[in-house]
């Protein structure tokens, strides 16, 4: 379409309402008192095409009240979310069907059919996000380019319509020292940082306009933070594995494709306790329970890296890269990973020590470690004395057709099936024994396995972690934090003075806080003895 | 030194206090926009400085102290809060020099500080996770934040007070009615809870809890409402009249109720003794103010504190979170309801582009945000544990 040619000269976009320029009326449809300056005037895409599919589905986004809209809905289900714990919070052992209509009745048992247990996980929710994204790229798009044309094209002569319909207006008859008043007016205007234009007899005060543009950074900055958010899906940008060591052990990170090794020389964990040399929280200690707080947990780690190419069944050559202590709020760093410490379990049980005995006469025949991680499948014990294990249950309990069975593969509970060898009896007699109890097979047995003892470890989980959208996230955050303090700390203003002959006209706009504004101009045109301002606060009552 | 932080916080509720007096000798005050601030208005801020610096003095004796930042517990909390509420007042009185601001702030930041007293005051060790700097940074920035955008609930209740009209009751009447039910219901949590504390009151139930297993409870406050299973081992305490099941805080619920109870009471008698609702009774304070005036004052509150508790609530809590939990976002539900907040003034500061959303409809949404806020401070760590649950 045409642009549209304004009386001034100025060539102005298709749309336009006050001209870019002058700023006078191009558009009458909306003849109001007041002309509508959030945006200038200029010409916007959503309010000047509307006919097809793609124009309506721009202007849906590029609404602001669709945007609070969606915000809205975001804000509504984000509450619902919290009403019973997540998903990730309710403990891993048992099956979310089960637990929430446990836990919580039918209520519960509504909030998971209807997927609530995992909202912010659902695709729903997702799309809301999506949907906030599209909304700010859109709103912004149609805004920031017009405004910007706008403010770059403006003229310094306006139309006196424009001025007289701006909210901060005043008209003073001339007076006899008006080269003087003058002065002292653009001297005291130029006190206060304005920048300052002329154009016969006109002038054109401005400052900060930059602040307009904060809306747009920080939208921007929003998408960005929404795009990092999202580049999580995509492989290799995202790792979370656990590691759990034990005390002493050396094994493979997770995730390093077999790059890096770890070696934990042992967990430790402290707790506030009264005998301790922190005199002033032992004090309040005793006040307050006797429960022992824990102070710290740490895992004493030295990594490794490996020499050359890792190969499967090769044991490889590492070369020790640094120690380090890794705490809570300490992760170790290395390349692109951080390793955090997440939890631990005191005390695993580890090996275990039995002996073999004869029933009748409690003689000793010999003694056997049982590694509980890696059983052996037998073991001799000389003089045609053995020991095999028929079955291991590392945490032993009886299934549900009565049989035993294993829970987990962590050893919290072993149980063996053991198949006592002697030279009385060369096919073996059964023994099952747990380590609560020796449960015998058959009475009639000679041997037993007796228990001895038991060595304990420490278990340390740590949590591998690579973020490569951290540096995004962290960008878009502080681009958000520029754009939004660029918008809100600061205010662009202008002052419009137009000199006639027996008239000095002053007009006044900022795009928030005109207390402010106001305050500053009265000022001004108090020192230059000129007609204050009307107080908009008053008058817009 | 203990001793000394607990005394400058005494010093500083009673400033408060003088201060609160000396601000409502300034409502009279009918000054124009440029005029400077009458003498009374003058003394009220001097007060307010000095009772702020006592505040401060708290703040720091406490951290030297405890050796961290204290702002690890509810107590710790609750006053850090109640001291950035001052310093937002302090931001817009200098901006806008309106003394009725300071005549509504300060007797809710006197609440705000009697509230916190009635948790347990001790200092307590940090747990590995709070053991960092950014304690310091995240809790201080986001309270600052916080108790700024707060300011926009003491300009919208002032606001509401003037332009909600008195002379017939209306839907409006009947909510800011009940803003003030609210504030007094904290009032009397606090004077019924200091009450039975001065008696020493103590009740022992034991109870079964939601593993089946038997455990006790102790009750501060009689007991309206009894655990699940309860019973009483306390020789002549009350017995309770109901009985609540196990997955309901019966403790917490019974403080609640005693507070609504007893705030109902006070509210009833003050309006036997006002004959006429307290709202309509405090209108004549703000009187003297342009309403565009007051509706500047809570917006200019929001633009001040979004961008801080953006920083402080979202952006340096996901720091945090990234370098204690591995993770900078976890959904947990004191994060996701710092989200809401934040998607709310969002909300707030986008609706004010519409026509018809500045004025009454923004003082009303600077009360709900203020809602929210207290929500999040002190609700979600009571009803919905988490991570963040250190009450
Ligand atoms: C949570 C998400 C959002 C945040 C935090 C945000 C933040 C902001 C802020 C701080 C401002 C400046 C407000 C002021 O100066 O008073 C602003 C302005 C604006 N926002 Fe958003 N925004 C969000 C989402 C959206 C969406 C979804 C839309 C889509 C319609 C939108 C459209 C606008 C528009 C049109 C402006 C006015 C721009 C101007 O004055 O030139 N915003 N936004």
């Amino acid at each position: 379409m045409e642009p549209i040619i304004c009386e001034c000269g100025h060539f102005n976009p298709n749309g336009t309402v006050l001209c870019e320029s002058c700023g006078k009326q191009i558009d009458k449809s909306d003849n109001q008192k007041s002309f509508d300056m959030r945006y200038e005037g200029s010409s916007r895409r959503s309010k000047t095409y509307k006919k097809t599919l793609i124009d309506k589905i721009w202007n849906f986004f590029s609404s602001v009240k669709v945007g609070i809209w969606i915000i809205g809905l975001i804000l509504v289900a984000s509450i619902i979310g919290t009403i019973l714990p997540q998903q990730m919070y309710i403990p891993s052992s048992v099956s979310p069907s089960v637990y929430y209509s446990e836990q919580y009745g039918f209520f519960g048992q509504l909030y998971y059919q209807l997927g609530f247990h995992n909202l912010y996980g659902s695709w729903w929710y997702f799309l809301l996000l999506a949907a906030l994204g599209v909304s700010l790229v859109v709103a912004s798009l149609d805004r920031f380019i017009p405004l910007y044309r706008a403010l770059k094209n403006q003229g310094v002569t306006k139309n006196e319509r424009f001025l007289q319909s701006q909210r901060l207006f005043s008209k003073t008859n001339r007076l006899e020292n008006n080269a003087e008043q003058r002065e002292t007016l653009i001297k005291k205007i130029k006190e206060k940082h304005y920048r300052i234009r002329e154009e016969n007899g006109n002038l054109l005060a401005e400052k900060y306009r930059f602040s307009r543009w904060g809306p747009y950074v920080n939208h921007v900055g929003l998408i960005i933070v929404l795009i990092g958010g999202m580049l999580r899906f995509v492989p290799g940008m995202y790792l979370d594995e656990t590691l759990w060591i034990r005390d002493g052990e050396t094994s493979v990170i997770p995730g390093t494709n077999g790059e890096y090794y770890l070696n934990s020389e042992g967990f430790f964990l402290e707790t506030y306790d009264n005998n301790q040399e922190d005199q002033k929280i032992s004090e309040s200690l005793s006040g307050a329970g006797n429960e022992a707080t824990i102070r710290n947990y740490q895992t004493n780690t030295t990594l490794y890296k490996i020499e050359g190419q890792a190969m499967p069944g090769v044991n490889p050559e590492l070369k020790k890269v640094k120690e380090r202590q890794i705490r809570v709020n300490h992760p170790l760093r290395f390349d692109s990973y951080s390793i955090y410490q997440s939890s631990y379990k005191l005390n695993e049980l580890n090996k275990m020590t039995f002996n073999l005995v004869d029933k009748q006469t409690k003689e000793q025949l010999g003694q056997i470690e049982i590694d509980l991680l890696e059983p052996q499948k037998t073991y001799d014990m000389g003089n045609g004395y053995r020991v095999e294990i028929s079955e291991y249950f590392p945490d032993f309990y009886f299934n549900s057709d009565g049989q035993p069975a294993t829970q987990t593969q962590s050893p919290d509970n072993p149980a063996f099936l053991f198949r006592l060898i002697s030279p009385e009896h060369p096919e073996g007699e059964t023994s099952f024994t747990a380590i609560q109890n020796t449960l015998e097979m058959s009475s009639d047995n000679t041997l037993r396995m007796d228990f001895e003892n038991a060595e304990t470890k420490n278990l340390s989980a740590l949590r591998v972690r690579k973020d490569n959208t951290l540096w995004i996230l962290l960008f878009g955050g502080a681009v958000f934090m520029i754009g939004i303090i660029q918008g809100m700390y600061w205010n662009h203003r202008r002052i419009w003075i137009r000199t006639t002959n027996d008239e000095i006209i002053i007009a006044a706009h900022t795009n928030k806080n005109w207390y402010g504004i106001t305050k500053e101009i009265n000022k001004i045109l108090k020192d230059a003895h000129i007609e204050e301002l009307a107080d908009p606060n008053t008058k817009r009552k | 030194m203990v001793l000394i932080s607990g005394n400058l916080l005494y010093a500083a509720f009673l400033l408060y206090l003088i201060a609160t007096f000396l601000f409502s000798g300034a409502i009279r005050d009918k000054r124009k926009l440029y005029k400077n601030p009458s003498k009374w208005a003058s003394a009220g801020i001097s007060a307010t400085f000095i009772g702020f610096a006592a505040h401060l003095g708290y703040f720091l004796t406490r951290w030297v102290a405890a050796g961290h930042a204290p702002v690890s517990n509810m107590f710790e909390f609750v006053t850090a809060f109640s001291m950035m509420f001052v310093v937002g007042f302090i931001i817009l009185y200098f901006i806008y020099k309106v003394a009725v601001l300071g005549l509504f702030t300060l007797p809710i930041t006197m609440l705000i500080i009697a509230y916190g007293s009635m948790f347990p005051k001790d200092i307590t060790p940090l747990i590995p996770a709070l053991q960092s700097d950014w304690l310091a940074i995240h809790v201080i920035t986001t309270a600052l934040g916080s108790a700024i955008l707060s300011i926009s609930f003491i300009a919208g209740v002032i606001y509401l007070l003037q332009s909600v009209n008195q002379e017939k009751q209306s839907k409006k009447t009947l909510w800011l009615e009940f803003i003030i039910f609210m504030i007094v219901t904290a009032a009397a949590f606090v004077l019924v809870t200091s009450a039975f504390r001065v008696l020493d009151y103590k009740a022992v139930y034991s109870w079964v809890d939601r593993e089946n297993r038997e455990a006790e409870v102790i009750y501060n406050l009689p007991a309206l409402i009894g655990p699940n299973q309860g019973e009483l081992l306390t020789e002549d305490a009350m017995t309770a009249f109901v009985e609540v099941p196990a997955v309901i805080d019966s403790v917490r619920l019974n403080t609640v109720i005693w507070s609504l109870v007893v705030g109902l009471l006070f509210y009833v008698i003050i309006r036997l003794v006002l004959k006429k609702r307290i709202s309509a009774a405090l209108q004549p304070l703000t009187q003297n103010l342009s309403l565009s005036l007051v509706d500047e004052i809570g917006y200019r509150s929001v633009t001040i504190g979004f961008p801080i508790f953006t920083l402080g609530a979202l952006i340096f809590a996901m720091i945090w979170a990234q370098i204690a939990w591995s993770r900078f976002w976890g959904w947990d539900p004191k994060e996701v309801w710092a989200l809401i907040t934040w998607l709310f003034y969002a909300a707030y500061l986008h609706l004010r582009f519409s026509k018809g959303w500045q004025g009454e409809k923004s003082a009303w949404l600077g009360v709900i945000g203020f809602g929210i806020i207290i929500f999040n401070l002190i609700f979600v760590n009571m009803i919905i544990a988490g991570l963040h649950s250190y009450a």
